[in-house]
């Protein structure tokens, strides 16, 4: 491991500055619960580290126009601490919870588990299923964009080298909807998703599905906004036959590898398994939700 | 988790016949470990201390061709680099260590390569350098030009006669005649028992399946880690982590060409073996780094390093046949498997066919293995070596014989279970043994006889070891106040301390807070055998036993000084010299003749020095309940209960723990564990993220019923207990998903992919 410079801007600008200055050879750290593992372990280098950690803005979430901005380095202890979050966005919420253990989770954010650009991680569909966006600073100004773009393959990002993620920005939650995420890990914690699937739906008045989204992970070379799978839920009363459609969709949406957590066959299979789980939890919280 | 009462329970004799034995006090070694304040192998720094950082093979096959360390030793900071030439060439031949055999030619050559790189991680060069930082510079500047060779990645791969050798002229022992041309096969062995066809003729129900199992690692949570020093005068001295602070002195003397007397080894806390550490990686480099820079030299592994390079246990493969009477009594058993050994001959395939079918009385058998090397890390010890994969074939199939039968698995296993005079395949005929009672206790137990639901399967296994005794050397010394001190030569790792404190107070009649146990370096203790085998409360026990009887005839000859009578005139009681038929002497305490002592003939204490008889073999019966998610392949273990006759308990509540950590690594072995190779040969999963062993959340409270049966070769009944417990978990898993799916499940790990493409194919 070779030196390191460490920078802790207070200001958003700041931080833009020096990750402009470092000229692309700088990685954000918020909890830093991959990247300083990756550092250690030389996957990674970097001659800059800039702290996002201390930007106050960056560790408050906000309620927004009826929905939330949550600052990029809100840890999941503390966006857990959010009964009204718990409430209004589960799918979301059980999605970052996931990730490592509680000590982990004292530390690890939402925007890192975005930014370090891996397609299995656990709180990425369900933002992405939720409809989520980020709010980008950098060194032309500040710009949004939908979570599904941020990730383009393992470990790379659409981001530019001045650029980080100031807020995740979740939408005003619509009467008689509800999200949910599921994982399939061979153990039951501190393991990396072979699949992940997050539903988000919202029902009318009659219990017809209006609207969905359907998103998965560690399915594909990036996360993946499946529109087939919410296809097959809308317009239906989200009942067998459109969960199986969801269930097919949802496996053939899938581009996964062979590799030490799962075969092609099995990710394909267990895609479509939690999609219509997960389906069918979003679709109890929608209910409740009336 | 279901079972909220707790089942652990002591069934059997011991109960409430001794004073100090069988009670349940705090560890010595307890409040020092769970406050962080115990010294384990990586915690001890010396002054002028530097540190040493090993290059190791990227290739699983590769020939050296050359070792270029200039550009290393030019940078500032590196003190030292060492290669395979700065070791004593060792020449072939095996020695008995304990469990295994040891060949210093192998071991010389698994601690640092000579011509041929034989795995991913093999060790090729040393370096030893002021920082951490620097070392990890210096390694990369050390220039290897490897010509590489096709690996040989497994057992089938390896006995393909096409298939490349890893050691030129290697012939198969023990076929005759010999073979003429070499192979990777390094060894066949054979226990046979009866006529095998006459056996398989009177059965009227015969089952015959395939099995196999991968490579795992013991897992253990401290990786290796060791300081040495070399005085101007060449005297070392090795702080180490390791199973036995003397295995590692005959080590390190052997590969570093010295004599004993001038290595000295402290023993340092140890983070877990199983096995594991029952061998050196980098005791020997440090020493010779040590002795070439002229600095203490401190090594400690990453957990890659630990996966890559040190001792995994076999991965197997096996066939078994088993012929019985319709009334489910057995007729013959034949047993035939592959293990393979790693990148040097030696895996544990013999003790395999050794314990197999043992917990049978079964007069027609034979059981066949063949060790067989492969470009991975050479096997080492670990728990039970061998016994886990032989009992998940032979259990698996005994299995398949209950449901072909029609019959209870339970009842099929006591039809057959080996009894005291039972002759065992590898020899002798058993004294009293408690296998049949670990299966009462579990036809008995609450668990066997509660109802499964839907998804839900139950299987039952057994598993036997022999458990061995061995050198053992003790003190016990009394000091002024009448306390005691027990120094012993073994490392503590499942709570010998505390055992011997227990037994060197219940000789003594004291209370055990009173006795400080001690784990001594080399020259502080006379020689004993490592830690292994499951022997150290067996043999150690019984040198600690002799050691404290010899000091209370010391107490009761200087109370008869006293008291101006024969020696048979006192007896011990309760602590107490009495005098015999009289009430005329006002009895002693040991803190009254521990404070007369100087005016009775000096300081008291005793010895022991032993080769322990007697080693009491260990049976055990395990309950697994699963439920597996028909969707996904997920299996949950929801009940666990471990029964096992274990002699006599010194302290149940380590006897539980290692049936418990037993169970546990079975189930991980049974469940999620495995190497995963790329078709190179690199290991891809170096990691505990993705080398799974269970976590805590995975498995339910392991109940453990310790059934005893005492041990007639021990004064107060032990049988070793480590061991049995990761012996019956792989078919006991194995056994309840093959009823919860209503298919064989016959290949380890049980995986969720695995396991879910067994469940959605045809048949």
């Amino acid at each position: 491991m070779a030196e390191i410079q460490y920078a802790a801007p207070a200001t958003v600008a700041a931080a833009v500055k020096a990750l402009d200055a470092a000229k692309g050879k700088a990685k954000v750290l918020a909890g830093g619960t991959d990247l300083l593992v990756q550092l250690r372990a030389g996957r990674v280098n970097a001659n800059t580290l800039v702290d996002i950690k201390h930007i106050p803005e960056l560790r408050k979430v906000k309620k927004d126009k009826g929905g939330y901005r949550i600052g990029a380095a809100v840890s999941g202890a503390e966006l857990g601490e959010s009964d009204d979050f718990r409430a209004t966005w589960p799918g979301v919420l059980e999605g970052f919870e996931l990730i490592g253990s509680t000590q982990i989770q004292g530390r690890a954010s939402l925007g890192g588990n975005l930014c370090n650009g891996s397609p299995a991680a656990d709180s990425v569909p369900g933002m992405i299923a939720a409809g989520a966006t980020v709010t980008i600073a950098g060194a032309k100004g500040t710009r949004e964009a939908k979570v599904e773009d941020i990730v383009t393959g393992p470990g790379k990002t659409s981001l530019k080298p001045s650029e980080f993620v100031v807020s995740i920005n979740l939408p005003k939650r619509a009467k008689r909807s509800g999200d949910a995420y599921l994982r399939f890990i061979p153990r039951t914690e501190m393991d990396i998703a072979v699949v992940g699937a997050a539903v988000n739906l919202t029902l009318d008045a009659k219990g017809v599905c209006t609207d969905a989204r359907v998103a998965l992970g560690a399915v594909a070379p990036k996360p993946l906004l499946v529109k087939a799978a919410a296809k097959a839920l809308v317009g239906t009363k989200v009942d067998d036959a459109a969960l199986d459609a969801l269930a097919a969709a949802a496996s053939a949406a899938c581009d996964p590898i062979d590799d030490k957590r799962g075969t092609i066959e099995f990710r394909t299979k267990v895609a479509g398994v939690l999609a219509r789980r997960a389906a069918l939890i979003a679709l109890e919280r929608a209910r409740k939700n009336a | 988790m279901g079972n909220e009462e707790k089942q652990n329970k002591v069934l059997g004799e011991g109960k409430g016949k001794y004073r100090v034995i069988g009670t349940r006090p705090v560890r010595p070694d307890g409040v020092d470990k769970v406050t962080g304040k115990a010294n384990f192998g990586a915690d001890l720094n010396v002054a002028d201390m530097i540190h040493g950082r090993v290059v190791r093979s990227p290739h699983a096959h590769a020939k050296i061709k050359s070792i270029n360390v200039k550009k290393a030793l030019a940078l500032p900071g590196v003190k030292a680099v060492i290669t395979a030439a700065d070791f004593p060439e060792l020449g072939p031949g095996d020695i008995a260590a304990g469990e295994v055999t040891v060949s210093f030619h192998d071991m010389s050559l698994t601690v640092i390569a000579r011509k041929k790189a034989l795995y991913d991680g093999h060790a090729i060069a040393a370096v030893a350098a002021t920082t951490p930082e620097i070392a990890a510079r210096a390694a990369e500047l050390i220039e290897v030009e490897y010509q590489v060779l096709k690996p040989v990645m497994t057992w089938k791969q390896a006995m393909d006669p096409t298939a490349p050798l890893l050691h030129e002229g290697q012939i198969t022992k023990g076929v005759k005649p010999a073979p003429e041309k070499p192979s990777n096969v390094a060894a066949r062995s054979e226990f046979a028992l009866g006529d095998l066809a006459a056996g398989f003729a009177e059965a009227e129900v015969i089952v015959e399946h395939e099995f196999s199992t991968e490579t795992v690692h013991q897992g253990y949570i401290e990786p290796h880690a060791c300081v040495a020093s070399m005085s101007a005068d060449g005297m070392a001295t090795v702080w180490a982590s390791s199973q036995g602070q003397f295995m590692v002195r005959a080590y390190v003397a052997k590969l570093c060409g010295m004599d004993i007397s001038k290595i000295k080894v402290i023993p340092a806390e140890i983070g877990g073996g199983f096995g594991g550490k029952t061998v050196v990686y980098l005791e020997p480099l440090a020493v010779a780094l040590a002795k070439k820079s002229g600095r203490p030299v401190k090594m400690v592994m990453t957990r890659d390093e630990v996966f890559r390079a040190t001792g995994p246990t076999s991965g197997g493969h096996g066939r078994c046949k088993i012929g019985a009477k319709k009334d489910g009594t057995i007729t013959a058993a034949d047993l035939e498997m592959e293990y393979e050994a790693g990148a040097f001959p030696g895996s544990p395939v013999m003790l395999g066919c050794m314990t197999g079918t043992t917990p049978y009385d079964i007069k027609n058998m034979r059981a066949v293995g063949y060790d067989v090397v492969v470009n991975r890390p050479k096997a080492a010890a670990y728990r039970a070596p061998g016994a886990p994969v032989a009992a998940f074939i032979v259990e698996s199939t005994m299995d398949m014989l209950a449901d072909k039968l029609g019959m209870c698995p339970l009842e099929l296993r006591l039809k057959n279970a080996a009894k005291e005079g039972t002759k065992a395949p590898y020899g002798p005929k058993f004294l009293a043994i408690g296998y049949e009672d670990t299966l009462l206790a579990a036809k008995a137990s609450k668990h066997w006889n509660t109802p499964l639901g839907p998804n839900q399967g139950r299987g039952i296994a057994s598993g036997f070891w022999f458990n061995i005794g061995g050198n053992s050397s003790a003190s016990v010394a009394l000091n002024e106040d009448g306390t005691v001190i027990v120094v012993e030569g073994n490392p503590d790792i499942g709570g010998s301390r505390a055992s011997m404190a227990m037994m060197t107070a219940e000789v003594l009649g004291i209370d055990v807070s009173r006795v400080k146990p001690l784990v001594a370096d080399t020259e502080s203790v006379p020689y004993s055998d490592l830690t292994g085998g499951s022997r150290v409360t067996f043999a150690t026990g019984k040198a600690v036993v002799e050691a404290a009887q010899d000091v209370v005839k010391q107490l009761r000859q200087r109370a008869a000084k006293i008291w101006e009578v024969d020696i048979d005139q006192v007896e011990w009681k309760d602590g107490m010299a009495v005098a015999i038929e009289t009430d005329k002497y006002k009895p002693l305490s040991i803190a009254d003749i521990a404070r007369m002592a100087g005016k009775t003939g000096g300081p008291i204490s005793g010895k022991a020095n032993i080769n322990a008889a007697g080693a009491g073999p260990g049976f055990g019966t395990h309950i697994c309940d699963v439920e597996v998610d028909p969707e996904t392949g997920y299996v949950k273990v929801l009940r666990y209960t471990a029964i096992q006759d274990v002699g006599t308990a010194i302290h149940p509540s380590y006897v539980e723990g290692q049936l418990q950590g037993g169970a546990a690594q079975g189930i991980g072995w049974a469940l999620n564990e495995e190497y995963v190779y790329s078709k190179e040969g690199n290991l891809l999963n170096t990691g505990f993220l993705d080398y799974r062993v269970p976590v805590a959340s995975d498995l339910p409270m392991i109940d453990a019923i310790l059934v005893e049966c005492p041990n007639p070769g021990h004064p107060y009944g032990v049988r070793g207990v480590g061991e049995v417990p990761i012996v019956p978990p792989l078919a006991a898993v194995a056994n309840a998903v093959s009823h919860a799916i209503g298919k064989r499940v016959d290949s380890l790990p049980i995986s969720p992919p695995k396991l879910l493409a067994k469940i959605q194919s045809k048949g």
